[in-house]
């Protein structure tokens, strides 16, 4: 079996051994992306010219669900690594320098982390106060990342800073930074309810020497409207389907196993069973229009980067996770203490922790006050089959 | 009515052309020089509220919005069609 799916799946499979003492331990979840390595997992959006099999978000997507269900943080890793590689591969093309990364990211197995998070400004993406700092043909660049996810075991960083000392707070690019170009200071421990794995502590990131060519030549303000944005939102989106997923089949094995016992009587945990499987497809439903919608723009910067766009992206990510909660919330109440408990088949303690990061991730209430600005402009909403 | 001054005008009334929305030439990228996608959309109502216009969903991308010269000749677009 040498399928996308078959390979997913034996990653999958080495995700979910080792989840639960990744969660305990709050510790990387080495194994799962050395199995992603093994299958060739990261190098999967790179174009065929620099090594890679030129795959699409939508695949992409489906490998998140799938590892999703497997171990949350595996997943968000793997979901945070091709984050910034579809940034890489929409906006280096044509930089050479970047183009040599791509071919290395594929080769190599290279897992890439994101630097954008940062002390006095929190995680407002759009906004940066640390400075690239220009002398002759290389950069300084120093920042305090309140959270680097994985920065620790990254082999590289692309990092946000401002264009220079004197521009503008909003005036950003992004650089890309190799783990032997930079010292990480780590300032912050990652202790948290879930995702504990993601390993997502704060450090002081200092960098010398490093060459002018490392700056993706498109402002960041680019970068995020054309391909962050999408990016995030489906692919995270994807690892919390993942997560309702594995509750849902939890459920569902419990349900089946309690009508078994009694044959003739339909369970009353059905009827919950069949509420959650509902908010399950529904959940489901927006994720893939959504990603259709995404494909079907073809990389189109003036679609992608639209309002209408922008909107529904907004409203897939407040909705998929605030439904991604409730789903295992349901999942929980139908299973009863069997899932309340950490050592049964049906546990279900390590995904609700875990899901109960995804309407934080970037807050779901500053999600909606961004959506309410862009509406103030928006005009109306079109065809059911068109927009 | 010129719009290319109104444009300038409602550009110096956000913070990041204070002062300095008269110096700009057609062509500067805004978004380089520092406009958000909240001061683009407070640039499109104040458009909107001026000109008398609305901008149609097709219109609201950075496109429209990246330069003046790109911006004049979206509103001149519009005026146009309104008054057809």
């Amino acid at each position: 079996m040498s399928t996308l799916a078959a390979r997913a799946e034996r990653a999958a499979a080495v995700a979910a051994r080792h989840a639960d003492a990744v969660d305990r331990e709050g510790r990387f979840p080495e194994e799962a992306v050395a199995a992603m390595k093994a299958e060739r997992l990261l190098g999967l959006q790179i174009p065929g010219q620099f090594g890679g099999e030129g795959a699409g978000l939508t695949q992409i997507a489906e490998l998140c669900s799938t590892l999703g269900q497997a171990c949350s943080a595996a997943a968000m890793v793997f979901a945070m690594h091709h984050i910034k590689v579809s940034s890489l591969v929409t906006h280096g093309l044509d930089s050479r320098w970047h183009g040599h990364l791509m071919e290395r990211i594929a080769g190599e197995q290279l897992l890439v982390a994101s630097s954008t998070t940062e002390a006095g400004i929190g995680g407002d993406l759009r906004n940066s106060l640390c400075a690239v700092e220009t002398t002759g043909d290389c950069f300084a660049l120093g920042k305090d990342a309140s959270v680097i996810s994985y920065g620790a075991q990254a082999d590289l960083i692309l990092a946000t800073a401002r264009r220079h000392p004197d521009s503008a707070t909003s005036d950003q690019v992004l650089v890309a930074l190799m783990a032997d170009q930079i010292s990480l200071v780590r300032t912050g421990d990652w202790d948290t309810l879930g995702m504990r794995g993601t390993c997502s502590d704060g450090f002081r990131l200092e960098a010398r020497n490093v060459p002018l060519e490392q700056i993706l030549p498109k402002p960041f303000a680019e970068i995020a409207a054309q391909s962050m944005l999408a990016s995030s939102h489906l692919l995270w989106s994807s690892v919390w389907y993942g997560i309702a997923t594995y509750a849902l089949d939890r459920a569902r094995a419990f349900v089946q196993a309690d009508a078994r016992r009694r044959p003739g009587q339909v369970p009353p945990t059905a009827l919950r069973l069949a509420e959650v499987s509902n908010a399950h497809q529904a959940m489901r439903g927006a994720i893939v229009s959504a990603l259709r919608r995404f494909e079907d723009a073809h990389g189109d910067a003036d679609t992608i980067g639209s309002v209408g766009f922008c909107v529904m992206l907004n409203n897939l990510k407040v909705t998929v996770s605030d439904m991604a909660v409730d789903i295992v919330r349901g999942a929980l109440a139908i299973v009863g203490l069997a899932g309340y408990r950490n050592d049964t088949p049906f546990s279900l303690g390590r995904p609700l922790r875990d899901v109960l990061s995804a309407p934080l991730m970037i807050g779901n209430d500053r999600i909606l006050a961004n959506t309410a600005k862009l509406l103030l402009v928006q005009k109306g909403s079109g065809q059911l089959m068109s927009a | 009515m010129n719009i290319a001054q109104d444009i300038r005008e409602i550009l110096g009334s956000n913070e990041a052309f204070s002062g300095k929305a008269d110096r700009l030439s057609e062509d500067d990228s805004l978004f380089d020089l520092g406009l958000d996608s909240f001061g683009s959309v407070q640039l499109m109502l104040a458009l909107e509220e001026r000109f008398n216009i609305e901008f149609p969903d097709e219109l609201l991308n950075r496109k429209s919005f990246s330069t003046i010269r790109a911006i004049r000749e979206a509103v001149s677009t519009l005026i146009q069609q309104e008054a057809a």
